[in-house]
């Protein structure tokens, strides 16, 4: 329902799994064309977002990043309208990457609802705050439903996945049960 | 021409006929115009201006050092919140090895630059210190470099 936030601001809350690109959203995009100058990554969008080679902190023509066919990119949009194919860059304003870029090796990348996203990057997430005590891990949320975990071994990375995944339709009470479970291991 | 004439009066009258007829169908309101408010709304397509949302990246429990660092730089500049930890870069060099650097590479690099009355009375300086040997060896080379190598036959 609508809900009040501090600028004054009401929003109307859907649940949506499709994903429509929005200038500044950092998401994470697949790699699946290198076409000369840009990349093409697929981001889950009704199309494929472009993204310039130069697009990530201290590429040069000479010095080109390190991007193969395939690979995950956690970047944001610069230009997303309904007119245009979507662009995307690795660096912010001030030319830094700041954590964008091409995510590293390893890892699980998994699908979840755009509102189940919004929640995990609510201040204070509690879902976070309790996987956060589990195992050390690294984790990377895009706005278009798409997330990359990963931990130190694939059967803790799996837990992490399945604990996400099911957030979506298990209550807190639930969630912790299964956390104490797991601790308990 | 007359024929042409009659054509676009006939022409005129029947539309005006037409017009006639028309204007009794269409309906029209007799309330009177409400004026436009302007619309409070906007559209917009992402939950991204609407919510105060955390860093998309983040690490856990030391898996990734530099995210976590980021993880604190960016979420500090959304709530404004102190940085506890010091605002230094980790240095590539440590501040002792930096001092210990420059006391040498200063005095070494500043007495290339010094006029010779200078340097003569540097040289009586270091002959007091532990610097000898470096400019005594400094010395020979130099004059070697200055002297004249004959070339020979």
């Amino acid at each position: 329902g609508p809900r009040p936030a501090g600028g004054g601001a009401y929003w109307v809350d859907s649940q949506q799994k499709r994903y429509v690109p929005v200038k500044g959203d950092h998401v994470i995009g697949i790699v699946t064309v290198k076409a000369g100058d840009v990349f093409r990554l697929d981001v889950g969008g009704s199309e494929p977002a472009s993204l310039s080679y130069l697009a990530f902190e201290g590429a040069t023509k000479r010095n080109r990043p390190n991007v193969q066919v395939g690979d995950l990119v956690y970047g944001q949009f610069v230009v997303a309208n309904k007119d245009m194919e979507p662009e995307m860059v690795c660096i912010d304003s001030s030319g830094k990457s700041s954590g964008m870029g091409v995510i590293g090796q390893d890892g699980f990348l998994f699908k979840v609802s755009l509102g189940l996203i919004r929640k995990l990057l609510a201040p204070k997430c509690e879902i976070i705050q309790e996987l956060s005590q589990l195992y050390p891990f690294e984790m990377v949320l895009g706005m278009n439903g798409r997330i990359w975990v990963k931990a130190k071994t694939v059967q803790q990375t799996l837990i992490i996945v399945n604990i996400l995944e099911a957030c979506e339709y298990m209550t807190a009470e639930q969630r912790k049960q299964a956390l104490a479970k797991l601790s308990g291991n | 021409f007359m024929q042409r004439g009659l054509d676009s009066q006939t022409k005129k009258q029947l539309e005006e006929e037409e017009k006639k007829i028309i204007s009794e169908e269409h309906w029209y309101l007799d309330v009177p115009d409400l004026k436009e408010k302007e619309s409070c709304i906007i559209e917009e397509r992402s939950f991204l201006r609407c919510e105060d949302l955390v860093y998309g990246r983040m690490s856990f429990k030391g898996f990734n050092p530099e995210i976590e660092k980021l993880m604190i730089q960016m979420n500090s500049k959304c709530k404004e919140e102190e940085i506890e930890e010091d605002d230094k870069m980790e240095a590539d060099v440590s501040d002792e090895e930096m001092a210990r650097r420059y006391e040498t590479l200063v005095g070494t690099i500043g007495k290339k630059f010094l006029r010779k009355r200078d340097q003569r009375v540097l040289k009586d300086d270091d002959e007091d210190e532990d610097d000898e040997e470096g400019s005594s060896n400094t010395r020979p080379s130099k004059r070697a470099k200055k002297m004249f190598l004959k070339p020979q036959d």
